[in-house]
């Protein structure tokens, strides 16, 4: 063991990107490491939300009947819609990858643009959804003014609702704000086939983000 | 040695349970005392025996040894799973109340415990129960977690808003023992002391019927003084004229009280004795009415102590 | 090879000052906006003492109300703030940022032979999230502080009075920080190791982060979304920890203690990792199974995650449940015995130097031991329902947080010390600092153990009289261990003053790669790419020099 030599000294400026950090010896280690970590943000997302999913089927087990006739104030068109934007920018996402792969810089913004105009279109459904649980009187906690019958039991499933679909809100406002900051480079041409990580990753990110809403639209809006 | 131990470390043996536990105590202390021994004489002998005498000092290369490893992972697996089932079982045979056991309903709430006998008799912060029956205690919480901790019976169990846990034991020796609050529960949660009585048959009979026995011959300011440490007055009124929960009871007898609704009354007997069964009748001005009724829960004599022990608090 | 191993300090110590880390570019916007993970390191390593300090401060004035049963200075819900404050920042603003966050992050790249972490911003944002939440934490402080207790059960903290809201958002930030220092060193172990240095040539304390890192990844989310959840109870009553309103408190003892054992592995696996890299050096021979020690690292903290139910044999859960969390606990007893084996095993047959950092290694060994074996006490389900919410737990987990990590911190702050600053604090003063923590430890919590297991109920602000023999050694003891902390500090504090890097590349004679840069490292760590020659632990072969050419200016 003692002779391990490698030979030394790898610290060679041969091929010196712009976008190579000074603690990297190459592109592919420097693309590998971002994609570890974006693996990792990704688990504490998902543990994020499974702390969520957890409480909820807790929830669920001890009142299976309130949640059921709680969840006929939603309406199932208005989230199938918002799966399917969801679905579509998930492939306008991927598409817009591939763009960057293939240096197609045109295309790379067109896809950009499709999938924040998809992102657009979630949000404004789900401002329509909440508003009529506003009108309804149907907010969580404090807020809940809701008159009907099963008033007391149907309260824990909508803080639930409004907690989870909230979270995931957030994250789908903050994958806007992600994407246009790509577009902006984008139209900078600062992404090609060799360099394409920032956009490589905010699709893992949202490929996640659409993940969670196919598995909160049917814990939601189908319960049978 | 395991006598020298058990006084070291563990208070006295009071339910037939303590012993039990005790016993898996005591085997998990020999097994610590053995492996920390050769842990620390391991260590101390090592670095006497190998102490460095140069920088040149060569060290044999040993990079493992199955057999002393698996030695050493299987030998302690062996022991703890030992200590494993015989701490669930005993555990398991503390669970299951006897049929034929006594049984309390007890209430937990900042901070006190009040307790109802089957006969609807109430007690606060004291449970009497016979001697010679198992015993078991039904608990429930009015506010936040409690837990009720009889450290000579060696039971314990949280207690829960909205939820019963409960707990059961057989006491070995009719005496007077500690109850003590193990989960924090704010400000008081330190003073939320009880005292369990395991009573003879006739002990028991007479506290049903009178109370305790000492009652009779304490002055009544005196068992008032009791009254108002053991039944939670302690809590909201101060008798240094600080302002509590409640209003304080420094000097207010013969003082007239000014009410939320606008009307006043003077503080005399019937007043004290309203204040007490009926506490939502009148509230006295800048406090909230949060005083639960002691009707039921005090009997004759305490009120009338409390009382008296107001009279005397000039 | 000139043989100028493991001599002492004073011999190698002549070399002229040279331009380092800490002399490069050294204004203080320099240091505010560094990426640098030995600078960021020593700014950890400053916030987080400041704050065990703080608290430690807190400690000795419970300690001391509780000399007598009365009121001493201060009354029931100061005392009940104090005891939360104590716990809360010694566990969120100390203990879990304390091994990872300073000694990993100066350490971790320079042992790989790394430039940085994986991303050397992210670190720095890392740091600043992490005094975002000090500074959260310190103005519900002031702002009339928190009476919870640093676990913040329901229901009473969703009704208590405080600015508790802010404190669990507090706690929440500070678990960004956490995440973020976690991912951080996964990518680095992965990606940034020198040429040559498989998984299995890596130091220890290595692997003992890259567990930790894992840990923290993983379960630091759900303490996230709880306190999020207790908060949303507080503010807007939305029941789920609400009994009244349909929900369930124990809920939150299950997602609490969910992250908090987890937790626990957060604070003593580097403990452990620090002890591993210590031991071999100053036995100066080759880790006895290096593999089982890993691995044992690795299993921990996998078991970890599935035995949080032991703190919840009263809740009311579940029989099934409390035998299986029982059992599941005690198979963690054994990777921790395994690695109790191997140190020893290491000593036997070796060069044994009892310096500073080693007398630090024994006394986590002596005190690990008992915070170990005192937890087969509380796996045992009919003993934990005695023991439960007394003195005992406080002294067990004081005797794996405080005589395991702490200590193992302390130590490896000496272990590392002279690669830190390139100076030797005074060995001999060191030393005795070293044993009065020690003793001051054991007197404090050993009467713990005794007040405990006799029944004397842990946050009680008064207590019955027959205790008052084990509270009066105890607050006796904490004087003591305060006193040695203090005259630790101050020993390697007094180092500093020196003028001369005094300390040598290699005063230990380690075989570990930080060992292989001048002390203090410079701005880039190495000259050039370092590569594997040898095996961490391997003391056949003379320890690879630092490379100097070019390096001193």
């Amino acid at each position: 063991m003692s002779s391990h030599a490698v030979t030394a000294d790898h610290d060679s400026h041969a091929h010196h990107d712009p976008n190579l950090q000074h603690h990297f010896a190459e592109m592919e280690q420097q693309f590998e490491c971002s994609k570890i970590g974006m693996w990792l943000f990704l688990a504490t997302e998902v543990l994020l939300f499974g702390g969520l999913f957890v409480g909820y089927g807790l929830m669920q087990g001890q009142h299976p009947e309130a949640f059921k006739s709680a969840h006929h104030h939603l309406d199932w068109r208005m989230g199938a819609l918002n799966t399917i934007v969801l679905l579509v920018s998930s492939f306008t996402m991927v598409m817009a990858v591939w763009s960057a792969q293939t240096n197609n810089q045109k295309a790379l913004i067109r896809n950009l643009i499709l999938t924040i105009g998809c992102a657009c279109t979630f949000m404004v459904v789900k401002y329509f959804e909440y508003s009529h649980k506003y009108h309804e009187g149907l907010l969580p906690g404090a807020f809940y003014s809701y008159t009907g019958p099963h008033q007391n039991a149907e309260f824990v499933f909508f803080s639930f609702y409004f907690m989870m679909t909230g979270l995931h809100g957030i994250h789908v406002t903050a994958g806007i704000v992600v994407l246009c900051y790509l577009l902006v480079q984008a139209r900078k041409g600062a992404y090609n086939a060799s360099y394409y990580t920032p956009i490589d990753l905010t699709g893992l990110y949202w490929h996640l983000v659409d993940l969670i809403w196919i598995y909160l639209f049917p814990l939601f809006y189908l319960i049978s | 040695m395991n006598r020298f131990l058990e006084n070291l470390f563990l208070p006295p043996q009071a339910s037939t349970h303590a012993k039990v536990v005790d016993d898996v105590f005591l085997f998990v202390t020999w097994v610590n005392i053995i492996f920390f021994i050769i842990v620390a004489a391991a260590a101390v002998f090592f670095c006497i025996k190998y102490k460095r005498r140069s920088a040149n000092d060569r060290t044999p290369h040993v990079t493992h040894n199955l057999t002393l490893e698996l030695v050493w992972s299987i030998i302690p697996l062996f022991i703890v799973m030992i200590i494993f089932f015989w701490g669930f079982q005993t555990y398991m045979v503390a669970r299951i109340a006897p049929n034929d056991a006594f049984e309390v309903q007890a209430t937990a709430k900042k901070w006190l415990w009040a307790f109802e006998y089957p006969d609807g008799t109430r007690s606060i912060n004291e449970l009497h129960v016979p001697f010679g029956r198992p015993v078991r205690v039904v608990l429930s919480s009015e506010d936040v977690l409690h837990a009720f901790f009889l450290k000579d019976f060696r039971v314990k169990t949280d207690v829960l808003p909205n939820r019963y846990t409960e707990v059961w034991f057989e006491a070995t020796k009719p005496g007077e023992y500690v109850l003590q609050c193990a989960e924090y529960c704010g400000k008081d949660h330190s003073k939320m002391l009880g005292k369990v009585f395991v009573d003879s048959k006739a002990d028991y009979d007479r506290f049903i019927a009178e109370g305790p026995a000492d009652w009779k011959t304490m002055p009544p300011a005196e068992l008032g003084k009791m009254t108002y440490e053991q039944a939670g007055c302690v809590s909201c009124h101060s008798l240094d004229g600080t302002k509590g929960q409640g209003p304080s009871w420094k000097g207010i007898y013969g003082q007239t009280h000014q009410f939320n609704d606008g009307t006043s009354q003077v503080v005399d007997e019937n007043y004290i004795r309203q204040s007490i069964e009926n506490p939502q009748g009148k509230i006295v001005k800048g406090f909230e009415g949060i005083m639960p009724t002691y009707q039921g829960l005090l009997r004759e004599k305490q009120i009338n102590g409390v009382i008296a022990y107001i009279k005397s608090l000039k | 090879m000139a043989n100028t191993v493991t001599s002492s300090p004073t011999k190698t110590g002549t070399a002229p000052p040279h331009l380092n880390y800490l002399t490069e570019n050294n204004t203080l916007k320099a240091w505010l906006t560094t990426v640098d993970h030995k600078r960021l390191g020593l700014m950890y390593l400053g916030a987080v003492m400041s704050f065990f300090f703080i608290a430690g401060a807190l400690a000795l004035l419970l300690r001391l109300e509780l000399l007598t049963p009365k009121q001493d200075f201060m009354d029931s819900a100061t005392y009940n703030k104090v005891f939360t404050l104590h716990g809360a920042i010694m566990v969120f603003l100390f203990i879990i940022p304390s091994v990872p966050a300073a000694l990993g992050n100066f350490v971790l790249p320079l042992m790989l032979g790394a430039k940085d972490v994986a991303f050397p911003r992210l670190n720095l944002a890392s740091f600043y999230v992490y005094c975002t939440g000090a500074v959260m934490a310190l103005v519900a402080i002031i702002g009339g502080g928190v009476d919870t207790g640093w676990t913040f059960y329901t229901p009473y903290s969703t009704t208590t009075e405080g600015p508790v809201g802010l404190m669990a958002m507090a706690v929440f930030v500070l678990g960004f920080s956490s995440i973020f220092t976690g991912i951080n060193f996964v990518a680095t172990v992965h990606k940034l190791r020198a040429p040559g240095m498989g998984w299995f040539q890596l130091p220890l304390f290595v692997w003992g982060i890259y567990a930790t890192a894992l840990i923290q990844v993983l379960a630091t989310p759900v303490l996230g979304i709880t306190a999020v959840l207790m908060v949303m109870e507080r503010a807007f009553h939305i029941g789920i920890f609400d009994a009244r309103l349909g929900g369930d408190p124990v809920l939150f003892q299950h997602f609490f203690w969910f992250y908090s054992h987890p937790a626990v592995y957060i604070m003593i696996l580097p403990g452990m990792a620090i002890i591993s890299d210590i031991i071999p050096v100053f036995s100066k021979k080759t880790m006895f199974g290096y593999r089982a020690i890993g691995f044992s690292s690795v299993s921990i903290a996998f078991i970890g995650f599935l035995v949080w139910g032991h703190h919840m044999f009263t809740s009311g859960q579940s029989d099934l449940a409390s035998a299986i969390f029982a059992f599941l606990t005690y198979l963690v007893a054994i990777p921790s015995g395994i690695k109790i084996w191997n140190w020893l095993a290491t000593m036997y047959q070796g060069s044994i130097d009892l310096r500073t950092p080693m007398l630090y290694a024994m006394s986590f060994l002596l005190l690990f031991a008992i915070g170990g074996l005192t937890g087969l006490y509380l796996g045992a389900i009919s003993v934990d329902i005695h023991l439960h919410d007394t003195y005992f737990v406080v002294a067990h987990f004081h005797y794996v947080m405080m005589g395991g990590t702490v200590i193992a911190f302390i130590g490896g702050i000496h272990y590392w010390w002279p690669k830190m600053f390139g100076k030797m604090y005074n060995e001999k003063l060191a030393a005795i600092a070293c044993w009065l923590v020690f003793i001051g430890f054991n007197v404090t919590f050993l009467n713990q153990f005794m007040m405990g297991s006799q029944g004397m109920p842990r946050r009680y602000w008064t207590y019955l009289p027959e205790f008052q023999r084990y509270h009066v050694g105890s607050t006796i003891g904490s004087w003591i261990l305060g006193f040695g902390l203090v005259m630790a500090a101050g020993v390697l504090l007094a180092s500093l003053r020196k003028k001369e890097y005094d300390a040598g590349d290699n005063p230990w004679g380690a075989r570990t790669m930080e060992w292989e840069t001048v002390s203090p490292p410079i701005t880039h760590n190495f000259e050039g790419q370092p590569v594997l020659r040898h095996g961490p632990y391997d003391f056949r072969v003379e320890p690879t020099p630092a490379t100097v050419a070019g390096g001193r200016h």
